[in-house]
Protein backbone atom coordinates (compact mmCIF):
# COMPACT_ATOMS: atom_id res chain seq x y z
CA UNK A 1 0.00 0.00 0.00
CA UNK A 2 2.81 2.36 0.72
CA UNK A 3 3.95 1.75 -2.70
CA UNK A 4 1.20 2.45 -4.22
CA UNK A 5 0.59 6.23 -2.34
CA UNK A 6 4.23 6.28 -3.28
CA UNK A 7 3.13 5.51 -7.11
CA UNK A 8 0.60 7.32 -7.29
CA UNK A 9 1.97 10.59 -9.44
CA UNK A 10 3.15 8.05 -12.21
CA UNK A 11 -0.22 6.18 -11.81
CA UNK A 12 -1.70 9.08 -12.35
CA UNK A 13 0.18 9.99 -15.22
CA UNK A 14 -0.16 6.49 -16.94
CA UNK A 15 -3.76 7.15 -16.93
CA UNK A 16 -3.34 10.15 -18.61
CA UNK A 17 -0.73 8.80 -21.42
CA UNK A 18 -3.91 6.04 -21.91
CA UNK A 19 -6.50 8.41 -22.50
CA UNK A 20 -3.71 10.38 -24.85
CA UNK A 21 -2.51 7.26 -26.69
CA UNK A 22 -6.03 5.96 -27.19
CA UNK A 23 -8.00 9.26 -27.97
CA UNK A 24 -5.36 10.16 -30.58
CA UNK A 25 -5.43 6.52 -32.24
CA UNK A 26 -9.10 6.61 -32.37
CA UNK A 27 -9.66 10.22 -33.97
CA UNK A 28 -6.94 9.04 -36.79
CA UNK A 29 -7.74 5.29 -37.01
CA UNK A 30 -11.74 5.99 -36.48
CA UNK A 31 -11.93 9.12 -39.63
CA UNK A 32 -9.48 6.30 -41.71
CA UNK A 33 -11.72 3.67 -40.65
CA UNK A 34 -14.92 5.71 -41.24
CA UNK A 35 -13.87 6.01 -44.76
CA UNK A 36 -12.90 2.55 -45.77
CA UNK A 37 -15.78 1.61 -44.24
CA UNK A 38 -17.82 3.73 -46.56
CA UNK A 39 -15.82 2.49 -49.30
CA UNK A 40 -16.89 -1.14 -48.82
CA UNK A 41 -20.52 -0.18 -48.05
CA UNK A 42 -20.85 1.96 -50.87
CA UNK A 43 -19.03 -0.58 -53.65
CA UNK A 44 -21.21 -3.68 -52.15
CA UNK A 45 -22.96 -4.77 -55.10
CA UNK A 46 -26.64 -3.09 -55.68
CA UNK A 47 -25.38 0.17 -53.60
CA UNK A 48 -24.97 3.72 -54.23
CA UNK A 49 -21.25 2.99 -55.94
CA UNK A 50 -21.17 -0.20 -56.86
CA UNK A 51 -17.87 -1.95 -58.01
CA UNK A 52 -17.66 -5.29 -57.36
CA UNK A 53 -13.62 -5.26 -58.30
CA UNK A 54 -13.18 -2.54 -55.84
CA UNK A 55 -15.79 -4.12 -53.33
CA UNK A 56 -13.41 -7.66 -53.44
CA UNK A 57 -10.24 -5.99 -53.24
CA UNK A 58 -11.00 -3.64 -50.07
CA UNK A 59 -12.78 -7.46 -48.54
CA UNK A 60 -9.56 -9.13 -49.09
CA UNK A 61 -7.30 -6.26 -47.78
CA UNK A 62 -9.61 -6.11 -44.36
CA UNK A 63 -9.95 -9.80 -44.23
CA UNK A 64 -6.04 -10.43 -44.29
CA UNK A 65 -5.16 -7.58 -41.73
CA UNK A 66 -7.69 -7.66 -39.35
CA UNK A 67 -7.49 -11.37 -37.66
CA UNK A 68 -3.62 -10.44 -36.87
CA UNK A 69 -3.16 -10.44 -32.84
CA UNK A 70 -2.47 -7.01 -31.77
CA UNK A 71 0.96 -8.10 -30.37
CA UNK A 72 1.87 -9.24 -33.25
CA UNK A 73 1.23 -6.63 -35.21
CA UNK A 74 2.70 -3.76 -32.71
CA UNK A 75 6.21 -5.65 -34.07
CA UNK A 76 5.78 -6.29 -37.49
CA UNK A 77 4.50 -2.30 -37.93
CA UNK A 78 7.81 -1.10 -36.47
CA UNK A 79 9.51 -0.37 -39.88
CA UNK A 80 6.44 1.06 -40.93
CA UNK A 81 6.37 3.40 -37.82
CA UNK A 82 9.69 4.73 -38.44
CA UNK A 83 9.22 5.71 -42.11
CA UNK A 84 5.70 7.53 -41.09
CA UNK A 85 6.04 8.69 -37.78
CA UNK A 86 9.95 9.09 -37.45
CA UNK A 87 10.85 6.68 -34.71
CA UNK A 88 9.69 2.76 -34.36
CA UNK A 89 9.56 2.91 -30.12
CA UNK A 90 7.61 5.19 -28.00
CA UNK A 91 4.31 6.52 -27.65
CA UNK A 92 4.37 8.22 -31.33
CA UNK A 93 4.70 4.52 -32.83
CA UNK A 94 2.28 3.14 -30.26
CA UNK A 95 -0.40 5.16 -31.65
CA UNK A 96 0.62 4.22 -35.25
CA UNK A 97 0.26 0.88 -34.11
CA UNK A 98 -2.66 1.46 -32.76
CA UNK A 99 -4.56 3.25 -36.09
CA UNK A 100 -3.21 0.15 -38.13
CA UNK A 101 -4.84 -2.11 -35.33
CA UNK A 102 -8.27 -0.21 -35.11
CA UNK A 103 -8.46 0.74 -38.41
CA UNK A 104 -9.28 -2.42 -40.36
CA UNK A 105 -12.07 -3.41 -37.64
CA UNK A 106 -13.49 0.02 -37.12
CA UNK A 107 -14.09 0.04 -41.26
CA UNK A 108 -16.21 -3.63 -41.10
CA UNK A 109 -17.82 -2.13 -37.55
CA UNK A 110 -18.97 0.95 -39.99
CA UNK A 111 -20.00 -1.16 -42.91
CA UNK A 112 -22.16 -3.39 -40.97
CA UNK A 113 -23.83 -0.51 -39.51
CA UNK A 114 -24.03 1.26 -42.00
CA UNK A 115 -26.03 -2.06 -43.69
CA UNK A 116 -28.21 -1.78 -41.47
CA UNK A 117 -30.04 1.35 -43.11
CA UNK A 118 -32.96 0.08 -45.22
CA UNK A 119 -32.21 0.37 -48.99
CA UNK A 120 -35.46 2.29 -49.42
CA UNK A 121 -34.86 4.99 -47.48
CA UNK A 122 -31.53 5.65 -49.62
CA UNK A 123 -34.29 5.32 -52.78
CA UNK A 124 -36.34 7.46 -52.01
CA UNK A 125 -33.19 10.10 -51.51
CA UNK A 126 -32.85 9.32 -55.05
CA UNK A 127 -36.19 9.58 -55.96
CA UNK A 128 -36.18 13.19 -55.04
CA UNK A 129 -33.02 13.86 -57.46
CA UNK A 130 -30.42 13.94 -54.17
CA UNK A 131 -26.41 12.56 -55.25
CA UNK A 132 -24.18 9.93 -53.91
CA UNK A 133 -22.31 12.76 -51.76
CA UNK A 134 -25.63 14.35 -50.84
CA UNK A 135 -27.18 11.07 -49.52
CA UNK A 136 -24.18 10.05 -47.86
CA UNK A 137 -24.18 13.28 -45.97
CA UNK A 138 -27.25 13.74 -45.13
CA UNK A 139 -29.18 10.67 -44.98
CA UNK A 140 -26.85 7.70 -44.63
CA UNK A 141 -24.48 8.86 -42.16
CA UNK A 142 -27.56 10.37 -40.08
CA UNK A 143 -29.93 7.29 -40.50
CA UNK A 144 -27.25 4.72 -39.58
CA UNK A 145 -25.90 7.81 -36.19
CA UNK A 146 -27.00 5.63 -33.13
CA UNK A 147 -25.44 2.44 -33.94
CA UNK A 148 -22.26 3.93 -35.49
CA UNK A 149 -22.16 5.73 -31.88
CA UNK A 150 -22.55 2.23 -30.29
CA UNK A 151 -19.82 0.40 -32.96
CA UNK A 152 -17.01 3.50 -32.13
CA UNK A 153 -17.86 3.18 -27.92
CA UNK A 154 -17.08 -0.63 -28.84
CA UNK A 155 -14.50 0.04 -30.66
CA UNK A 156 -12.93 2.62 -28.36
CA UNK A 157 -12.98 0.10 -25.96
CA UNK A 158 -11.12 -2.37 -27.51
CA UNK A 159 -8.38 0.11 -28.04
CA UNK A 160 -7.96 1.19 -24.45
CA UNK A 161 -7.50 -3.00 -24.23
CA UNK A 162 -5.02 -3.21 -26.88
CA UNK A 163 -2.78 -0.50 -25.41
CA UNK A 164 -2.24 -2.50 -22.38
CA UNK A 165 0.44 -3.93 -24.90
CA UNK A 166 2.40 -0.06 -25.57
CA UNK A 167 5.02 -1.28 -22.93
CA UNK A 168 6.26 -3.86 -25.81
CA UNK A 169 7.82 -1.16 -27.98
CA UNK A 170 8.55 1.22 -24.96
CA UNK A 171 5.34 3.40 -24.76
CA UNK A 172 3.56 3.96 -21.72
CA UNK A 173 -0.66 3.72 -19.95
CA UNK A 174 -1.66 1.72 -17.64
CA UNK A 175 -0.93 -1.54 -19.10
CA UNK A 176 2.37 -0.91 -19.05
CA UNK A 177 2.22 0.62 -15.76
CA UNK A 178 0.85 -2.64 -13.96
CA UNK A 179 3.59 -4.58 -15.44
CA UNK A 180 6.37 -2.67 -14.80
CA UNK A 181 5.69 -1.56 -10.97
CA UNK A 182 3.10 -4.18 -10.40
CA UNK A 183 3.60 -7.43 -11.95
CA UNK A 184 7.19 -7.53 -12.36
CA UNK A 185 7.69 -6.38 -9.00
CA UNK A 186 5.06 -8.89 -7.39
CA UNK A 187 3.08 -5.97 -6.31
CA UNK A 188 -0.53 -7.05 -6.77
CA UNK A 189 -1.92 -3.87 -4.91
CA UNK A 190 -0.02 -1.76 -7.85
CA UNK A 191 -1.32 -3.80 -10.29
CA UNK A 192 -4.94 -4.01 -9.24
CA UNK A 193 -4.69 -0.33 -8.98
CA UNK A 194 -4.24 -0.16 -12.52
CA UNK A 195 -6.69 -2.54 -13.35
CA UNK A 196 -9.56 -0.79 -11.42
CA UNK A 197 -8.36 2.47 -13.26
CA UNK A 198 -8.89 0.91 -16.67
CA UNK A 199 -11.87 -0.40 -15.48
CA UNK A 200 -13.51 2.76 -14.59
CA UNK A 201 -12.24 4.29 -17.47
CA UNK A 202 -14.22 1.56 -20.01
CA UNK A 203 -17.49 2.05 -17.78
CA UNK A 204 -16.96 5.78 -18.75
CA UNK A 205 -16.75 5.50 -22.16
CA UNK A 206 -19.27 2.78 -22.40
CA UNK A 207 -22.08 5.47 -20.18
CA UNK A 208 -20.72 8.43 -22.54
CA UNK A 209 -21.36 5.88 -25.95
CA UNK A 210 -24.60 4.94 -24.70
CA UNK A 211 -25.88 8.21 -23.94
CA UNK A 212 -25.13 9.73 -26.98
CA UNK A 213 -26.42 6.89 -28.70
CA UNK A 214 -29.92 7.32 -27.30
CA UNK A 215 -29.70 10.89 -27.50
CA UNK A 216 -29.65 10.59 -31.27
CA UNK A 217 -32.17 7.46 -31.48
CA UNK A 218 -34.49 9.66 -29.07
CA UNK A 219 -35.19 6.45 -26.68
CA UNK B 1 -48.15 13.87 -77.05
CA UNK B 2 -48.65 11.48 -73.55
CA UNK B 3 -46.55 12.26 -70.71
CA UNK B 4 -44.89 9.15 -70.42
CA UNK B 5 -44.34 6.91 -73.18
CA UNK B 6 -42.20 3.58 -72.70
CA UNK B 7 -41.47 1.95 -76.40
CA UNK B 8 -40.42 -1.35 -76.50
CA UNK B 9 -38.24 -1.58 -73.10
CA UNK B 10 -36.62 -4.32 -71.37
CA UNK B 11 -34.93 -4.61 -68.27
CA UNK B 12 -32.76 -7.71 -67.60
CA UNK B 13 -30.63 -7.92 -63.98
CA UNK B 14 -27.97 -10.15 -64.34
CA UNK B 15 -28.86 -13.42 -62.96
CA UNK B 16 -28.18 -14.18 -59.08
CA UNK B 17 -25.94 -17.20 -59.33
CA UNK B 18 -24.03 -18.39 -62.48
CA UNK B 19 -26.19 -21.26 -63.67
CA UNK B 20 -28.98 -19.45 -63.71
CA UNK B 21 -30.09 -17.89 -67.68
CA UNK B 22 -31.08 -13.89 -66.96
CA UNK B 23 -34.70 -13.89 -67.41
CA UNK B 24 -36.36 -10.11 -68.52
CA UNK B 25 -37.90 -8.57 -64.87
CA UNK B 26 -39.48 -6.32 -67.78
CA UNK B 27 -40.06 -7.88 -71.11
CA UNK B 28 -40.80 -5.66 -73.98
CA UNK B 29 -43.22 -3.15 -72.57
CA UNK B 30 -44.69 -0.32 -74.73
CA UNK B 31 -46.70 1.95 -72.71
CA UNK B 32 -48.29 5.40 -72.63
CA UNK B 33 -49.74 7.32 -69.85
CA UNK B 34 -51.48 10.64 -70.72
CA UNK B 35 -51.47 13.91 -69.33
CA UNK B 36 -53.69 13.95 -66.32
CA UNK B 37 -54.77 10.43 -65.83
CA UNK B 38 -54.78 8.15 -62.92
CA UNK B 39 -53.40 5.24 -64.91
CA UNK B 40 -53.37 1.47 -62.63
CA UNK B 41 -50.54 -1.01 -63.29
CA UNK B 42 -51.90 -4.47 -61.45
CA UNK B 43 -50.12 -7.88 -61.24
CA UNK B 44 -48.69 -10.46 -58.87
CA UNK B 45 -45.76 -10.44 -57.07
CA UNK B 46 -42.52 -10.30 -59.31
CA UNK B 47 -44.71 -9.46 -62.41
CA UNK B 48 -42.31 -6.32 -63.10
CA UNK B 49 -44.37 -3.84 -61.80
CA UNK B 50 -41.85 -2.14 -59.24
CA UNK B 51 -38.83 -2.49 -62.34
CA UNK B 52 -41.40 -1.04 -64.26
CA UNK B 53 -41.99 2.32 -62.17
CA UNK B 54 -38.42 2.53 -61.49
CA UNK B 55 -37.68 3.03 -65.67
CA UNK B 56 -40.09 5.70 -65.19
CA UNK B 57 -38.08 7.83 -62.93
CA UNK B 58 -34.76 6.33 -64.20
CA UNK B 59 -33.74 5.03 -60.80
CA UNK B 60 -33.27 1.70 -63.63
CA UNK B 61 -31.85 2.29 -66.52
CA UNK B 62 -33.69 0.32 -69.54
CA UNK B 63 -31.39 -2.72 -71.16
CA UNK B 64 -33.45 -1.83 -74.47
CA UNK B 65 -35.99 0.56 -75.48
CA UNK B 66 -36.83 4.01 -74.80
CA UNK B 67 -38.02 6.01 -71.82
CA UNK B 68 -39.75 9.41 -73.03
CA UNK B 69 -41.03 11.64 -69.79
CA UNK B 70 -42.75 15.15 -70.82
CA UNK B 71 -41.13 14.93 -74.45
CA UNK B 72 -37.58 14.02 -73.10
CA UNK B 73 -35.76 11.29 -73.92
CA UNK B 74 -34.18 9.28 -70.60
CA UNK B 75 -32.23 6.75 -72.41
CA UNK B 76 -28.65 8.54 -72.79
CA UNK B 77 -28.94 11.34 -70.28
CA UNK B 78 -26.23 11.41 -68.05
CA UNK B 79 -26.46 10.96 -64.33
CA UNK B 80 -26.87 14.70 -63.59
CA UNK B 81 -29.43 15.26 -65.97
CA UNK B 82 -31.13 12.27 -64.87
CA UNK B 83 -31.54 13.81 -61.09
CA UNK B 84 -33.21 16.91 -62.41
CA UNK B 85 -35.64 14.53 -64.09
CA UNK B 86 -36.31 13.15 -61.00
CA UNK B 87 -37.02 16.26 -58.92
CA UNK B 88 -39.98 16.80 -61.72
CA UNK B 89 -41.40 13.22 -60.70
CA UNK B 90 -42.17 12.42 -56.83
CA UNK B 91 -42.28 8.74 -55.31
CA UNK B 92 -44.23 6.83 -52.89
CA UNK B 93 -43.75 3.65 -51.74
CA UNK B 94 -45.41 0.74 -49.92
CA UNK B 95 -43.18 0.90 -46.90
CA UNK B 96 -42.85 4.90 -46.89
CA UNK B 97 -39.09 4.97 -47.18
CA UNK B 98 -39.09 8.38 -44.67
CA UNK B 99 -35.86 9.57 -42.91
CA UNK B 100 -36.47 8.62 -39.25
CA UNK B 101 -33.20 11.09 -38.46
CA UNK B 102 -35.72 13.69 -39.58
CA UNK B 103 -39.16 15.35 -38.42
CA UNK B 104 -42.17 15.37 -40.52
CA UNK B 105 -40.95 18.78 -41.73
CA UNK B 106 -37.72 17.88 -42.10
CA UNK B 107 -38.63 14.70 -44.71
CA UNK B 108 -40.91 17.34 -46.60
CA UNK B 109 -37.83 20.28 -46.67
CA UNK B 110 -35.34 17.61 -47.81
CA UNK B 111 -36.34 17.41 -51.98
CA UNK B 112 -37.11 21.39 -51.74
CA UNK B 113 -33.12 21.71 -50.54
CA UNK B 114 -32.18 19.06 -53.35
CA UNK B 115 -33.97 21.09 -55.37
CA UNK B 116 -32.27 24.38 -54.50
CA UNK B 117 -35.27 26.10 -53.59
CA UNK B 118 -34.24 29.58 -51.41
CA UNK B 119 -34.72 28.58 -47.87
CA UNK B 120 -36.84 31.23 -47.34
CA UNK B 121 -39.30 29.78 -49.53
CA UNK B 122 -39.46 26.40 -47.64
CA UNK B 123 -41.74 27.89 -44.61
CA UNK B 124 -44.65 28.79 -46.94
CA UNK B 125 -44.68 25.26 -48.98
CA UNK B 126 -43.90 22.98 -46.35
CA UNK B 127 -47.23 24.44 -44.43
CA UNK B 128 -49.40 24.47 -47.85
CA UNK B 129 -48.42 20.60 -48.13
CA UNK B 130 -48.55 19.91 -44.57
CA UNK B 131 -52.39 21.82 -44.94
CA UNK B 132 -52.70 19.69 -47.80
CA UNK B 133 -52.33 15.73 -46.56
CA UNK B 134 -53.90 16.87 -43.07
CA UNK B 135 -50.88 16.75 -41.05
CA UNK B 136 -50.40 20.51 -39.64
CA UNK B 137 -49.98 19.17 -36.03
CA UNK B 138 -47.59 16.51 -37.08
CA UNK B 139 -45.01 19.00 -38.31
CA UNK B 140 -42.28 18.41 -35.58
CA UNK B 141 -43.12 14.76 -34.63
CA UNK B 142 -40.39 12.28 -36.29
CA UNK B 143 -41.74 9.12 -38.46
CA UNK B 144 -41.58 6.57 -35.60
CA UNK B 145 -44.50 8.45 -33.93
CA UNK B 146 -46.67 8.25 -36.62
CA UNK B 147 -49.21 5.83 -38.00
CA UNK B 148 -49.13 3.73 -41.29
CA UNK B 149 -51.67 6.32 -42.71
CA UNK B 150 -50.19 9.37 -41.52
CA UNK B 151 -46.55 7.98 -42.73
CA UNK B 152 -47.81 7.57 -46.03
CA UNK B 153 -49.20 11.07 -45.82
CA UNK B 154 -45.72 12.37 -44.76
CA UNK B 155 -44.99 10.54 -48.19
CA UNK B 156 -47.24 12.25 -50.07
CA UNK B 157 -46.01 15.57 -49.07
CA UNK B 158 -42.78 14.83 -49.66
CA UNK B 159 -43.31 13.45 -53.07
CA UNK B 160 -45.18 16.73 -54.07
CA UNK B 161 -42.48 19.35 -52.36
CA UNK B 162 -41.29 20.12 -55.86
CA UNK B 163 -44.15 20.51 -57.78
CA UNK B 164 -43.82 17.15 -59.66
CA UNK B 165 -45.94 16.53 -62.73
CA UNK B 166 -45.95 13.27 -62.10
CA UNK B 167 -46.14 11.21 -58.91
CA UNK B 168 -45.28 7.10 -58.78
CA UNK B 169 -46.99 5.07 -56.18
CA UNK B 170 -45.68 1.88 -55.72
CA UNK B 171 -48.03 -0.19 -53.65
CA UNK B 172 -48.62 2.35 -51.61
CA UNK B 173 -51.67 1.12 -50.09
CA UNK B 174 -50.62 -2.06 -49.65
CA UNK B 175 -49.36 -2.07 -45.94
CA UNK B 176 -52.36 -0.14 -44.43
CA UNK B 177 -55.45 -1.50 -43.41
CA UNK B 178 -58.89 -0.96 -45.12
CA UNK B 179 -59.51 1.93 -43.80
CA UNK B 180 -56.75 4.11 -44.16
CA UNK B 181 -56.20 2.71 -47.42
CA UNK B 182 -59.32 4.13 -47.99
CA UNK B 183 -58.16 7.33 -46.73
CA UNK B 184 -55.35 7.43 -49.01
CA UNK B 185 -56.85 6.67 -52.02
CA UNK B 186 -59.11 9.36 -51.20
CA UNK B 187 -55.81 12.00 -51.04
CA UNK B 188 -54.08 10.45 -54.28
CA UNK B 189 -57.71 11.26 -55.89
CA UNK B 190 -57.57 14.90 -54.54
CA UNK B 191 -53.79 15.46 -55.50
CA UNK B 192 -54.50 14.49 -59.14
CA UNK B 193 -58.14 16.64 -59.85
CA UNK B 194 -56.86 19.29 -57.74
CA UNK B 195 -53.24 19.43 -58.35
CA UNK B 196 -53.77 18.06 -62.13
CA UNK B 197 -50.89 15.87 -61.29
CA UNK B 198 -50.70 12.40 -63.02
CA UNK B 199 -50.54 9.46 -61.23
CA UNK B 200 -49.03 5.83 -62.16
CA UNK B 201 -50.49 3.65 -59.66
CA UNK B 202 -48.83 -0.22 -58.62
CA UNK B 203 -50.73 -2.56 -56.93
CA UNK B 204 -51.82 -6.14 -56.58
CA UNK B 205 -54.87 -5.32 -55.59
CA UNK B 206 -57.52 -5.23 -57.78
CA UNK B 207 -59.72 -3.07 -55.56
CA UNK B 208 -57.46 -0.12 -55.45
CA UNK B 209 -57.68 -0.06 -59.11
CA UNK B 210 -61.06 0.46 -59.39
CA UNK B 211 -61.20 2.88 -57.06
CA UNK B 212 -58.94 5.35 -58.48
CA UNK B 213 -57.40 4.44 -62.01
CA UNK B 214 -58.76 5.49 -65.04
CA UNK B 215 -56.75 3.44 -66.97
CA UNK B 216 -54.82 -0.12 -66.32
CA UNK B 217 -52.34 -2.30 -67.99
CA UNK B 218 -52.23 -6.01 -66.27
CA UNK B 219 -48.67 -7.31 -66.38
CA UNK B 220 -47.33 -10.82 -66.07
CA UNK B 221 -43.93 -12.50 -66.20
CA UNK B 222 -42.57 -8.83 -67.68
CA UNK B 223 -44.95 -8.23 -69.95
CA UNK B 224 -48.63 -6.00 -70.65
CA UNK B 225 -50.85 -8.67 -71.20
CA UNK B 226 -53.98 -6.18 -71.23
CA UNK B 227 -54.39 -2.84 -71.30
CA UNK B 228 -57.34 -0.98 -71.20
CA UNK B 229 -59.82 1.34 -69.83
CA UNK B 230 -60.72 0.46 -66.03
CA UNK B 231 -64.10 -0.25 -66.99
CA UNK B 232 -63.87 -2.33 -70.03
CA UNK B 233 -61.32 -4.50 -68.20
CA UNK B 234 -63.60 -4.79 -65.47
CA UNK B 235 -66.44 -5.42 -67.58
CA UNK B 236 -65.06 -7.82 -70.02
CA UNK B 237 -61.92 -8.79 -69.51
CA UNK B 238 -59.95 -10.65 -71.61
CA UNK B 239 -56.52 -12.07 -70.64
CA UNK B 240 -56.55 -15.19 -68.43
CA UNK B 241 -54.48 -12.65 -65.66
CA UNK B 242 -57.20 -10.16 -66.19
CA UNK B 243 -59.96 -12.57 -65.45
CA UNK B 244 -58.31 -13.45 -62.17
CA UNK B 245 -58.03 -10.64 -60.86
CA UNK B 246 -61.50 -9.32 -61.58
CA UNK B 247 -62.90 -12.68 -60.51
CA UNK B 248 -61.54 -11.51 -57.14
CA UNK B 249 -63.40 -8.32 -56.58
CA UNK B 250 -66.79 -8.62 -58.96
CA UNK B 251 -69.10 -11.75 -59.09
CA UNK B 252 -68.36 -13.34 -62.36
CA UNK B 253 -70.05 -16.75 -63.51
CA UNK B 254 -69.87 -19.57 -60.80
CA UNK B 255 -66.86 -22.12 -61.83
CA UNK B 256 -65.66 -25.19 -59.84
CA UNK B 257 -66.73 -25.52 -56.57
CA UNK B 258 -69.28 -22.77 -56.52
CA UNK B 259 -70.78 -24.16 -59.55
CA UNK B 260 -71.08 -27.64 -58.17
CA UNK B 261 -73.12 -26.28 -54.68
CA UNK B 262 -75.07 -24.14 -56.90
CA UNK B 263 -76.02 -27.57 -58.96
CA UNK B 264 -76.35 -29.83 -55.63
CA UNK B 265 -79.22 -26.97 -54.01
CA UNK B 266 -80.94 -25.88 -57.45
CA UNK B 267 -82.81 -28.10 -59.54
CA UNK B 268 -82.92 -26.44 -63.55
CA UNK B 269 -80.26 -24.89 -65.72
CA UNK B 270 -77.57 -22.54 -64.06
CA UNK B 271 -77.72 -19.68 -66.96
CA UNK B 272 -74.68 -16.32 -66.59
CA UNK B 273 -76.19 -13.05 -67.81
CA UNK B 274 -72.90 -10.13 -67.87
CA UNK B 275 -73.54 -7.27 -69.17
CA UNK B 276 -72.03 -3.53 -69.12
CA UNK B 277 -73.57 -0.35 -69.28
CA UNK B 278 -77.40 0.48 -69.41
CA UNK B 279 -79.62 -0.63 -66.52
CA UNK B 280 -82.14 -1.98 -69.25
CA UNK B 281 -80.29 -5.43 -68.97
CA UNK B 282 -81.97 -7.30 -66.31
CA UNK B 283 -85.34 -6.11 -66.75
CA UNK B 284 -85.45 -7.41 -70.20
CA UNK B 285 -84.13 -10.45 -69.29
CA UNK B 286 -86.83 -10.79 -66.51
CA UNK B 287 -89.53 -9.62 -68.70
CA UNK B 288 -88.72 -11.80 -71.49
CA UNK B 289 -88.46 -15.20 -68.85
CA UNK B 290 -91.75 -14.45 -67.15
CA UNK B 291 -93.80 -13.94 -70.55
CA UNK B 292 -92.40 -17.41 -71.75
CA UNK B 293 -93.52 -18.83 -68.25
CA UNK B 294 -89.83 -19.87 -67.54
CA UNK B 295 -89.32 -20.07 -63.70
CA UNK B 296 -86.34 -18.40 -62.37
CA UNK B 297 -84.42 -17.83 -59.28
CA UNK B 298 -81.00 -15.72 -58.44
CA UNK B 299 -78.57 -18.15 -57.56
CA UNK B 300 -75.30 -15.76 -57.77
CA UNK B 301 -73.91 -12.75 -58.83
CA UNK B 302 -73.88 -9.28 -58.51
CA UNK B 303 -73.72 -5.40 -59.98
CA UNK B 304 -71.06 -3.15 -59.43
CA UNK B 305 -70.68 0.08 -60.55
CA UNK B 306 -67.40 1.93 -61.73
CA UNK B 307 -67.45 5.78 -61.72
CA UNK B 308 -71.35 6.05 -62.79
CA UNK B 309 -71.55 3.20 -65.00
CA UNK B 310 -72.78 -0.08 -64.31
CA UNK B 311 -71.79 -3.71 -64.94
CA UNK B 312 -72.69 -7.24 -63.52
CA UNK B 313 -73.11 -10.65 -63.97
CA UNK B 314 -76.43 -12.45 -62.60
CA UNK B 315 -77.19 -16.39 -62.77
CA UNK B 316 -80.18 -17.35 -62.94
CA UNK B 317 -81.27 -21.13 -62.09
CA UNK B 318 -83.80 -21.99 -64.75
CA UNK B 319 -86.98 -24.41 -64.54
CA UNK B 320 -89.61 -25.01 -67.23
CA UNK B 321 -90.55 -26.34 -70.75
CA UNK B 322 -86.93 -26.38 -72.37
CA UNK B 323 -87.98 -25.07 -76.01
CA UNK B 324 -89.14 -22.06 -74.07
CA UNK B 325 -86.08 -21.53 -72.38
CA UNK B 326 -83.89 -21.99 -75.58
CA UNK B 327 -86.07 -19.30 -77.10
CA UNK B 328 -86.01 -17.09 -74.53
CA UNK B 329 -81.92 -17.31 -74.32
CA UNK B 330 -81.66 -16.56 -78.25
CA UNK B 331 -83.54 -13.80 -77.79
CA UNK B 332 -81.94 -12.05 -74.56
CA UNK B 333 -78.52 -12.89 -76.49
CA UNK B 334 -78.39 -8.91 -78.27
CA UNK B 335 -79.16 -7.77 -74.36
CA UNK B 336 -76.45 -9.86 -72.45
CA UNK B 337 -73.29 -11.69 -72.72
CA UNK B 338 -75.48 -15.62 -71.91
CA UNK B 339 -73.25 -18.69 -70.89
CA UNK B 340 -74.81 -21.44 -69.51
CA UNK B 341 -73.13 -23.84 -66.91
CA UNK B 342 -73.03 -27.81 -69.07
N1 LIG C 1 -32.22 -5.38 -58.20
C1 LIG C 1 -32.60 -6.57 -58.70
N2 LIG C 1 -31.68 -7.50 -59.02
C2 LIG C 1 -32.03 -8.70 -59.54
N3 LIG C 1 -33.30 -9.07 -59.79
C3 LIG C 1 -34.28 -8.20 -59.48
C4 LIG C 1 -33.98 -6.90 -58.92
N4 LIG C 1 -35.16 -6.25 -58.73
C5 LIG C 1 -36.13 -7.09 -59.14
N5 LIG C 1 -35.61 -8.26 -59.60
C6 LIG C 1 -36.38 -9.39 -60.16
O1 LIG C 1 -37.20 -8.91 -61.19
C7 LIG C 1 -38.48 -9.51 -61.13
C8 LIG C 1 -39.55 -8.43 -61.02
O2 LIG C 1 -39.45 -7.79 -59.77
P1 LIG C 1 -40.32 -6.54 -59.37
O3 LIG C 1 -40.20 -5.52 -60.44
O4 LIG C 1 -39.92 -6.13 -58.00
O5 LIG C 1 -41.78 -7.14 -59.37
P2 LIG C 1 -43.11 -6.66 -58.63
O6 LIG C 1 -42.92 -5.24 -58.17
O7 LIG C 1 -44.17 -6.81 -59.66
O8 LIG C 1 -43.32 -7.59 -57.49
C9 LIG C 1 -38.47 -10.46 -59.97
O9 LIG C 1 -38.23 -11.75 -60.44
C10 LIG C 1 -37.31 -9.98 -59.12
O10 LIG C 1 -36.72 -11.05 -58.44
MG1 LIG D 1 -43.04 -4.46 -56.24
Amino acid sequence: MDRLIELMPRLWLSAWETVYLVGIAMVIGGLLGLLLGLALYLTRPGNLLQNRTVFAVLNVIVNTFRPIPFIILLAAVQPLARLVVGTGIGNSAVIFGLVVGSFFAISRIVEQNLLTVQPGVIEAARSVGAGPWRIIRTILIPEALGPLILGYTFIVIAVIDMSAVAGLIGGGGLGNFAIQYGYRLFDPVVTWAAVILIIVLVQFTQVIGNSLARAVMRR
Amino acid sequence: MPLISLTNVTKTYPPRSRNESPTPAVDGVTLDVEQGEIHGIIGYSGAGKSTLVRLINALELPTSGSVTVDGRELTGLKERELRKVRLGIGMIFQQFNLWNSKTVWGNIEYPLAVAGVPKAEHQRRISELLHFVGLVDQAHAYPDQLSGGQKQRVGIARALATNPKILLADEATSALDPETTRDVLGLLRRVNEELGITIVVITHEMEVVRSLAHRVAVMERGRIVEHGDVFDVFSNPQSQAAKRFVAGVVATAPEGETLEALRSRHPGRIVSFAFADGGTGQSAIFLELTRRGVTFELVHGGIDDIRGRTFGTITLALTGDERSIDEALATLTPVATITEAV
